[in-house]
């Protein structure tokens, strides 16, 4: 079966991050008031094919605390859903 | 660093990263670069490199392992140094010569080095700052096993750290480039006592 995910890696909470600063500094200059807590992570999208949703689920978890993440400095909010990603060729 | 090591009296061996052994050596060194780009994270790609199962097991044997630059950031990567490089607190890239204050001797760098000598050696890093949790950074304190600090801090990297060694010892790494400080003619030949270390 095929799956499609979407793994967003995040700083964790705790962490440093200059870039979402950098952002969120530059806000009010731009006109933008009231904006707060930016934080810069990536998206990560890719398919995958398992048995069953249990296994990807499983084996996601596995890609992403061994390499998508640092586990360190990164967490992961992951997304797996049945069938190829919306608008992808067949 | 083929050049620096063969400086200081060094015979240096190019290992590949396909490599399946590490030939023999006395002692690896993972030069600095730009790895896959630093793609995914500085080192996250290198890390797997088909040489580092070799490497892993020499170091987790007690071998001499030293990890310069984007080296160091290989082997956080890899697990076998604690806590993670990221980017420069200031998000400039960094490229200047630094005050370096050696912590500790009795490393593979540092063998032949007074804890309190300063140093000035060459950074040129976007992803130099040196993070750990507070336990991480309590047991280097504890184990003396911060071997370099900044004298200013230019990265913000936590307490300065500018390297560091594993628990045995026998790993260390750190972001600044001694192989860069190794001749007058680079400006500055205060590299020269670390690699004399290494190669010694």
């Amino acid at each position: 079966m095929i799956f499609s995910v979407h793994v967003e890696v995040r700083l964790r909470p705790g962490i440093a991050d200059p870039q979402g600063s950098t952002v969120e500094r530059a806000l009010p200059t731009l006109g933008f008031d009231g904006v707060s807590g930016v934080r810069v992570g990536k998206s990560i999208r890719f398919t995958i094919e398992a048995p069953d949703e249990a296994t990807a689920q499983a084996e996601v978890a596995d890609l992403c605390q061994r390499f998508l993440t640092n586990p360190v400095i990164e967490d992961a909010a992951v997304e797996v859903q049945a069938g190829a990603p919306v608008g992808a060729a067949s | 660093m083929v050049e620096a090591v063969s400086l200081v009296g060094g015979q240096a061996e190019v290992l590949w990263h396909g490599d399946p052994t590490v030939k023999g050596v006395d002692v690896v060194v993972v030069p600095g670069g730009f790895a896959h780009g630093d793609y995914l994270r500085p080192g996250a790609i290198a890390r797997f490199s088909p040489v580092m199962t070799a490497v892993t097991e020499m170091a987790r044997s007690g071998g001499l392992l030293v990890g310069v630059c984007n080296g160091f950031q290989v082997l956080t990567e890899a697990g076998l140094l604690p806590g993670a490089l990221q980017k420069n607190r200031g998000l400039k890239f960094l490229c200047a010569t630094v005050g370096l204050r050696v912590e500790r001797t009795d490393t593979a760098l540092t063998r032949d080095v007074a804890v309190g000598t300063e140093l000035q050696i060459p950074i040129n890093h976007f992803e130099g700052n040196f993070t750990c949790n507070l336990e991480t950074l309590a047991e280097l304190r504890a184990e003396d096993r911060i071997v370099f600090r900044y004298v200013d801090n230019p990265n913000g990297s936590v307490d300065d750290i500018a390297g560091i060694c594993s628990a045995e010892g026998n790993v260390v790494g750190l972001m600044p480039h001694p192989e860069r400080a190794s001749s007058a003619l680079l400006g500055s030949e205060d590299g020269l006592p670390l690699l004399r270390s290494l190669v010694g």
